[in-house]
């Protein structure tokens, strides 16, 4: 499309009525478009003026479910700039540890969530989520069902893990923040414990915001698993556990 | 809950949405009391606007409040306003579970959504509101009336403008000017600068 075409989107895109190929196409020139930019920062505040005009009152017992819930959610720390690549490994891991399962859930889920004016993030987030998109969209059914339930450990290193089971949809979900990159040649392996049998539920692939962070769909059904594992494996996995398990942890009960 | 009366959606009594943001960001529960009770509203009607089921409004409005507290640190003056950067994202959010949960259904009943106007709350008390509302109307009546139309689905209802297009049968590219052209008349008649 041409940039005079392009230029016409800024409606649509500040509305968030355009869909993700095209989003990501306008967003690209908005890097570009400095008078683009300007137009969708004042249509994304003509928006908020039509937003605050249906305006409805909220009920109290939100209120309070609200004001409840935010005193256990950890809040993200200030931004700061992305240290060297070299850098990234050595600090990595305890830099991102700190962060709360709850960023690494809005991490998986929420990729949406990002305010249209900062092109710039909206821009790295879409290019991370385009990756892990599919997995991640199951990934999201996991962490969004009703009876999703989680179970947390650590690993060796500090490392946390969490586990998150759907019965209905007969999934889990791992999580681990803080994970060191496994040896050269080899790889993290997710296992299913089936009253002490080991189930291959495939490999792990970092897929947060750093290196250290994973967040993996186990393959095949939890069925009647009671726990699941992670072992260090040579590449391409293995069918059977060969070495002693980094972690085992117990799922949590239905 | 009286104390709240605003002249405009910008000035208000005590701090500013912007400053109790940065108390936010660095982690005061009472600051976010505050900035709940200035938010919530609009956050919960433009969500319900959008999905139109009340639980699943309250649900998706809880999660984008949990998620200003939670990423308070990203907000920037510089590029916008708080209130601004809250309703994006609950305008954000509520687009993305409409979309989501609509991927294989069928979109709503075309008579269904070409009924419905703006979900104007008449009963609320808000003096803010009631203004903000007022100028809204004020405004949308300036419009042609496909641009209104456009911005409406779009806007309220969060279909892409794809979807506008075909609901009011008209050629995607007239809908992509008429949502530029119409919010540049709503820009200019509410006095909206960046």
């Amino acid at each position: 499309m041409t940039d005079a075409g392009l230029h016409t989107l800024t409606g649509a895109y500040a509305l968030h009525a355009l869909p993700g190929t095209e989003r990501r196409d306008f967003e690209r020139h908005l890097g570009d478009c400095e008078a683009c930019s300007t137009e969708v920062r004042e249509f994304s505040e003509t928006a908020t003026r039509l937003g605050l005009a249906v305006a409805a009152p909220a009920p109290r017992e939100l209120r309070e479910r609200v004001l409840r819930e935010i005193t256990t959610v950890r809040q993200e720390p200030p931004a700061v700039p992305r240290p060297e690549r070299a850098a990234d490994r050595r600090t990595g891991a305890a830099r991102w540890s700190r962060f709360a399962l709850a960023a690494c859930l809005a991490g998986a889920v929420g990729l949406g969530g990002i305010a249209v004016w900062q092109h710039q993030e909206a821009r790295d987030a879409r290019q991370r989520a385009d990756t892990t998109r599919h997995q991640a969209d199951q990934v999201a059914r996991v962490l969004a069902a009703p009876d999703a339930k989680t179970s947390s450990g650590t690993l060796e290193d500090g490392a946390q893990g969490t586990v998150v089971v759907s019965r209905s949809e007969d999934r889990a979900v791992f999580l681990a923040t803080g994970l060191a990159d496994a040896p050269s040649g080899k790889v993290y392996q997710l296992w299913f414990d089936d009253g002490g049998t080991m189930r291959s539920a495939g490999l792990m692939h970092a897929s947060g915001p750093s290196s250290t962070t994973y967040t993996t769909l186990l393959d095949g059904p939890v069925d009647g698993a009671t726990g699941m594992g992670v072992t260090v494996e040579p590449a391409g996995g293995s069918a059977r556990p060969t070495s002693d398990p980094l972690a085992l942890m117990k799922l949590p009960p239905a | 809950m009286e104390e709240a009366v605003y002249i405009s959606g910008t000035a208000s009594a005590g701090p500013d949405l912007q400053e109790l943001m940065g108390q936010v960001a660095l982690g005061d529960q009472e600051a976010f009391a505050q900035v709940y009770d200035r938010v919530s509203g609009p956050v919960l009607g433009l969500v319900r606007g959008v999905l139109r089921d009340p639980a699943q409004s309250e649900e998706v409005a809880q999660e984008v409040l949990v998620e200003v507290w939670r990423t308070a640190s990203r907000f920037q003056a510089a590029r916008g306003s708080a209130m601004n950067w809250v309703l994006t994202l609950a305008h954000r959010r509520a687009v993305d579970r409409v979309r989501s949960a609509q991927a294989s259904a069928a979109r709503e009943h075309k008579a269904a959504l070409l009924d419905r106007t703006p979900a104007f709350d008449e009963v609320t008390e808000q003096v803010e509101t009631r203004l903000e509302r007022e100028q809204v109307r004020r405004c949308m009546r300036t419009l042609s009336e496909l641009q209104r139309e456009s911005v409406t689905l779009a806007y309220y209802r969060g279909l892409t403008y794809r979807e506008v297009a075909e609901l009011l049968a008209v050629p995607l590219g007239t809908i992509k000017t008429r949502l530029r052209d119409g919010l540049i008349r709503m820009r200019d008649c509410l006095g909206v600068s960046s």
